[in-house]
């Protein structure tokens, strides 16, 4: 027989009592003070996680590059599905992720983008899906949220909404810039409360010397 | 010895009409002549009174609707070939018997297919696949099989003993004997093989010749019957026409499923996989749509070869209804079998994986997905570049210790000054020194640019140059 403790960390039962007990399945994001902030002490796989950012060049990407370094070092794929520019690999190289890893799908349509997502995280290799879609109505995003809980990847969204719509989502987090540091405020997220907007110091990341990424050693 | 029979009685039919499920009487004619006779006709013809050997005039005054195909042996003969070649996928012995039968040779094979009843049933639901009605029998000798199969019985004999009784129940028709002998025998009174078996040898051969002894003898065992191994191709060609033209594309996966069920028995038999196949569709006005599927690996599994064309199909749009449907494969890879292992390998994952962006590129395009790989090269928009998935990391240049932004835009965007400050959503504030990029004079395509981080009102993070006097954006640190 299972017992209640095994039931109840089943990443599918959601408990209203703080944030820290749950157990997801989850990578570190590299950030001591964000893992703090995110149910199951990392990026959450196998649910839908939202990340609203007002305007580029802030700092959403680069939160997640200590992961993906770590997914990919760790030979998980990393796909990246319709990004609005171009991913630039030697940046990327420079965060410390292995390019081979690295995944580019390029999808005009909504529906293709949704498609591709789907077909992503239903793949049990993929160890993240990243896809930039900004018009997205709720039923498509239900039936993301649902192709990431059939696998385990862990599916970030990102737009660029100033206007926050309503989601189904199961962690939505809100990207912005305030005195050089990358603030990072949870919207919802599973447990209970909500904690204060993150400050994250990013300004070292883009002046990362090649080849010797400042989160490596972080992370071996 | 154990031979199964494998007899197809519409095959002169099927070949024609297997694409569609069709509701309509159907027959082939011998020729396109208003003398020819029926071939061949189907269930519905049949209700209406029409069999094989009756004048088409005669058969169209029974159905008005019936609808005929001229008799194609040549097709016909290539349709057999094929059987044959799936047919490898059960044992290694096949042998054709035209017109209309093949033959297996199963009894080392009843093992690894765990019986005989397993392995019956395998072949029967594997034939339905392929779209084709068969009758199947199987006995200790080839022509045993046969003429079981020819009675449309499913006979199953393992041993000598039960075959004599059995074979003598059959009439003296499945033997197809020319007309005079049937006659002939029909006049003495003898109906069944039995009746025959029973009178003295030397007066059958001196009245109904030899032939006839001979024939028996074969059923019966008693006289070796050397039957020739049939050799796979070495490559995979078919075509299907299709009996209405047709432009949705679930029934052109419909009759599809027919042709890479073909392909893929070969495939198993041969232990091989295919890499490249077309798909041509003929249309009403003579144009053709080529489908060519490129995988990324080797592979004969039905289930994913048809749905790789699912979203192919999907894609393309069709100029007008197809007629006819062709399968071609390019050289035929070998493709090691998969299931020795008990756990998931890196094989595994890696032909996983090649599912997913050849599912990905199916229905996206060929260049939809794209690895990305860095190249030793100053020239920021050159210093990377875009390569098959899972390749990628050739070059990794360890001189750079610059900055470098998470997003490149395609082309750099060309920015609006107010007073010499260029603006972005506001002023831009210079962040670092000018790293200085001047390069490609050798090539055509030189730069001389100075790139700069700034920030704007916004916060945000850009890379941004100048070049003889104006001011570009070329990246975001996202």
């Amino acid at each position: 027989m299972q017992s209640l403790e095994a039931v109840l960390n089943h990443p599918a039962i959601w408990r209203g009592n703080g944030c820290a007990r749950v157990a997801i399945p989850s990578v570190s994001t590299g950030f001591p003070e964000l893992d703090a902030a995110l149910p199951g002490g990392g990026w959450p796989a196998a649910v839908l996680t939202e990340i609203y950012a007002a305007h580029r060049g802030i700092g959403e990407m680069q939160i997640f590059m200590p992961a993906a370094a770590r997914l990919t070092r760790a030979g998980r794929r990393v796909m990246l599905i319709a990004p609005p520019y171009i991913p630039y690999a030697p940046a990327l190289a420079a965060h410390g992720l292995k390019l081979p890893h690295l995944m580019l799908v390029r999808a005009e349509r909504i529906e293709e983008r949704f498609w591709a997502c789907e077909q992503a995280l239903r793949h049990q290799d993929c160890g993240a899906v990243l896809a930039w879609i900004d018009h997205a109505p709720e039923r498509a995003l239900k039936r993301l949220q649902l192709a990431a809980e059939t696998g385990n990847a862990i599916a970030l969204l990102f737009r660029s909404a100033r206007v926050i719509p309503a989601s189904p989502a199961a962690l939505r987090l809100q990207i912005e810039r305030s005195q050089d540091r990358t603030l990072v405020r949870v919207l919802k997220r599973r447990g209970s409360g909500l904690p204060a907007p993150i400050a994250l110091d990013l300004q070292n990341s883009p002046s990362v010397p090649a080849g010797q990424p400042r989160q490596l050693e972080m992370m071996s | 010895m154990l031979w199964l029979a494998l007899r197809f009685p519409l095959l002169p039919l099927e070949i024609f009409t297997r694409g569609a499920a069709m509701p309509d009487p159907l027959a082939v004619v011998s020729s396109s002549s208003a003398n020819a006779e029926i071939v061949a006709c189907n269930q519905q013809a049949r209700r209406h009174g029409i069999d094989a050997g009756m004048p088409v005039t005669a058969a169209w005054a029974l159905a008005s609707g019936l609808r005929v195909f001229t008799h194609d042996v040549p097709a016909e003969r290539a349709a057999l070939e094929r059987a044959a070649a799936w047919a490898l996928q059960f044992t290694p012995t096949v042998s054709i018997a035209t017109p209309i039968e093949i033959l297996l040779e199963v009894e080392g094979s009843l093992r690894f297919f765990g019986g005989l009843n397993r392995l019956w049933a395998d072949i029967k639901r594997k034939t339905g696949v392929t779209g084709y009605t068969v009758h199947m029998a199987g006995a200790p000798t080839p022509l045993a099989a046969q003429l079981f199969a020819r009675a449309g019985l499913p006979t199953r004999i393992r041993h000598g003993d039960a075959l004599r009784l059995s074979l003598g129940q059959l009439p003296t028709s499945v033997l197809e004997l020319p007309a005079a002998l049937g006659g002939l025998l029909q006049d003495i009174g003898i109906r069944t093989l039995g009746e025959c078996l029973e009178l003295p040898r030397d007066g059958l051969a001196r009245r109904a010749g030899k032939e006839l002894l001979a024939q028996l003898d074969r059923a019966l065992g008693n006289v070796p019957d050397p039957r020739p191994a049939f050799m796979p191709p070495q490559t995979f060609k078919a075509t299907l026409p299709l009996p209405a033209p047709v432009e949705n594309a679930e029934m052109l996966l419909f009759a599809a499923r027919r042709l890479i069920a073909e392909l893929c028995g070969l495939l198993a038999a041969t232990g091989k996989g295919a890499q490249q196949l077309k798909f041509l569709l003929s249309h009403e006005d003579g144009r053709e749509t080529h489908l060519p599927l490129n995988l990324v690996t080797a592979s004969r599994d039905p289930a994913h070869l048809t749905s790789v064309l699912r979203e192919r199909l999907e894609r393309t749009r069709l100029p007008s209804p197809a007629i006819a449907m062709t399968l071609e494969s390019g050289m035929l890879l070998p493709l090691p079998s998969g299931n020795l292992t008990f756990l998931p390998d890196e094989r595994e994952q890696t032909e996983a994986l090649s599912r997913l962006i050849e599912r990905l590129r199916a229905r996206l395009g060929e260049n939809a997905v794209q690895g990305l790989d860095v190249i030793a090269d100053h020239r920021p928009e050159r210093a990377w570049r875009a390569c098959e998935p899972g390749n990628g990391e050739g070059t990794w240049i360890t001189w750079r210790s610059a900055t470098r932004p998470l997003w490149l835009l395609n082309t750099p965007r060309p920015l609006a000054q107010i007073h010499e400050i260029p603006q972005y959503e506001g002023p831009l504030t210079r962040l670092t020194a000018a790293e200085r990029i001047e390069s490609g004079w050798w090539d055509g395509d030189d730069v001389k640019r100075e790139y700069f981080v700034a920030r704007n009102p916004a916060q945000s993070l850009l890379w941004i140059y100048r070049e003889s006097g104006g001011w570009y954006l070329h990246g975001f640190f996202s």
